[in-house]
């Protein structure tokens, strides 16, 4: 690795200062990232700006309407050891005890594999079905935006020099909602997705008509999809397999793969058809516990 | 000359500092300039867990920490398990369950399961072989280990 400066701001108006100050910079939260691709000369930068100091970005908390915001490097681990969120927000879990082992999810964090925006990045589809959002701030203020609208291409995205994540804002979910996500991949832990799919139903009072559903594809295209069509599809349905194969179908025609060492085009195709459909089977079997 | 920063943290109970640049690891501190060579560097990529260190009661890989990044923190080493001469109830059991052949995952190994024994004295095997999943050995096909450590779970709660 090149020499680098390492700079620790403990507020956001001192990390925005850092970034105007002429160098080129990253940012470290977790490190499971950017510190393996600045040592394999992936990345360059003259200054890494340490985010763990800065409250805003550390801490998570419940809205008054049932929203949580998550600060972007509060590691997995201390997320998915709060029962809380375990029992109101499953999802959440599903993907932040899946991202690498134990020793990753110390560290590890939504910003971080966010901001990473790998194609096949295991916290996306799930965040994207709860239908988050990010909060980005820079000197010149903050803005908010859709999760599925961050991201521009492998490893690209929206920010903006100056511009880092705050948060990510997982809005109240309705009342008979239930969410889920999972991926696949060749062994039980510690590996890259093939396909990975989150999947959202909202169920009417009566628990037999869908009033809305969001499905989130990735790692079957240069950004993590939001397949608003498949979701569409499902509104005013009843909860059956074949609305179910539908909106599976509809993915899976979203879906555009390359083949590479984890998978090729037709297995991913097939994979996305699959896990989209017992995405929502399982987000069905959570609704109904709601 | 490189600029170095000052760093003080605690390692392995006692309060210490030392001298490091911002683009060593806290591996590369650990070994190079604290001499504290038990932890091991596999993959040097976050894989492998052979470099696996505690962070504030959390394990962490250690080539994926800076150094500078240990300023005020708790670090313990493997070279803090034992009690002076008395070897961890992990350590004792590796070596009954023969839980080790060449010896460079097994650092990383003892200091995780500490991790997981330390907060969850009970866990069963499914959640030792989860809880292990961010270790790599090439040698023992696993078994001896997950034994190793279920068979120490079993000693701390005679002694608890």
């Amino acid at each position: 690795m090149k020499e680098i400066d390492y700079l620790a701001p403990s507020s956001l108006g001192e990390a925005y200062a850092a970034l105007q100050n002429g160098k080129t910079s990253a940012f470290l939260a977790g490190g499971t990232d950017i510190i393996v691709q600045l040592r394999e000369g992936r990345k360059e930068v003259d200054q890494l700006i340490d985010v763990k100091h800065i409250p805003e970005l550390m801490s998570y908390a419940w809205t008054d309407d049932g929203g949580l915001v998550i600060g972007a490097s509060v590691p997995f681990a201390e997320i998915y050891e709060d029962d809380e969120i375990v029992r109101r927000l499953p999802c959440v879990i599903d993907c932040a005890t899946l991202v690498g082992g134990i020793q990753i999810q110390s560290r590890a964090c939504f910003g971080g594999n966010i901001g990473n925006s790998g194609p096949a990045a295991d916290t996306v589809p799930a965040l994207i079905a709860l239908g988050a959002t990010l909060t980005l701030g820079s000197a010149d203020g903050t803005r908010d935006l859709p999760l599925e609208d961050f991201f521009t291409g492998p490893g690209q995205n929206v920010l903006g020099p100056g511009e880092l994540i705050i948060t990510i804002n997982v809005p109240p979910q309705p009342a008979n909602s239930g969410s889920f996500f999972h991926r696949f991949i060749p062994r039980n832990e510690m590996d890259i997705a093939v396909v990975n799919v989150g999947a959202r139903i909202d169920l009417d009072a009566s628990g037999e008509r869908i009033e809305g559903a969001r499905i989130s594809v990735g790692a079957v295209a240069p950004v993590p999809l939001f397949v608003a069509a498949a979701g569409d599809a499902l509104v005013g349905e009843t909860p059956t397999e074949d609305s179910f194969a539908r909106a599976a179908d509809i993915a899976a025609e979203a879906a555009t793969p390359i083949t590479d060492m984890r998978g090729s085009i037709a297995q991913r195709v097939h994979l996305t058809r699959v896990l989209t459909y017992r995405a929502l089977d399982r987000a069905l079997e959570r609704a109904r516990e709601a | 000359m490189p600029r170095r920063t000052h760093i003080q943290t605690t390692l392995n109970g006692e309060e210490i500092d030392f001298l490091c640049e911002p683009r060593q690891s806290l591996l590369e501190v650990l070994r190079d300039e604290l001499g504290l060579t038990g932890t091991k560097e596999g993959c040097n990529n976050g894989n492998c867990g052979a470099c696996s260190v505690l962070m504030d009661g959390r394990v962490v890989n250690s080539c994926c920490v800076l150094g500078v990044e240990a300023e005020g923190c708790d670090v313990v080493t493997i070279e803090g398990v034992a009690e002076g001469e008395t070897l961890h109830p992990l350590q004792q059991c590796f070596l009954e369950e023969a839980a080790l052949q060449c010896g460079v995952c097994t650092p990383g190994f003892i200091v995780a399961a500490k991790a997981l024994l330390d907060s969850e004295p009970d866990a069963d095997e499914g959640r030792v072989r989860h809880w292990l999943a961010g270790n790599l050995c090439r040698c023992t096909g696993y078994d001896k280990i997950v034994r190793a450590v279920l068979k120490a779970s079993e000693m701390e709660e005679v002694s608890a």
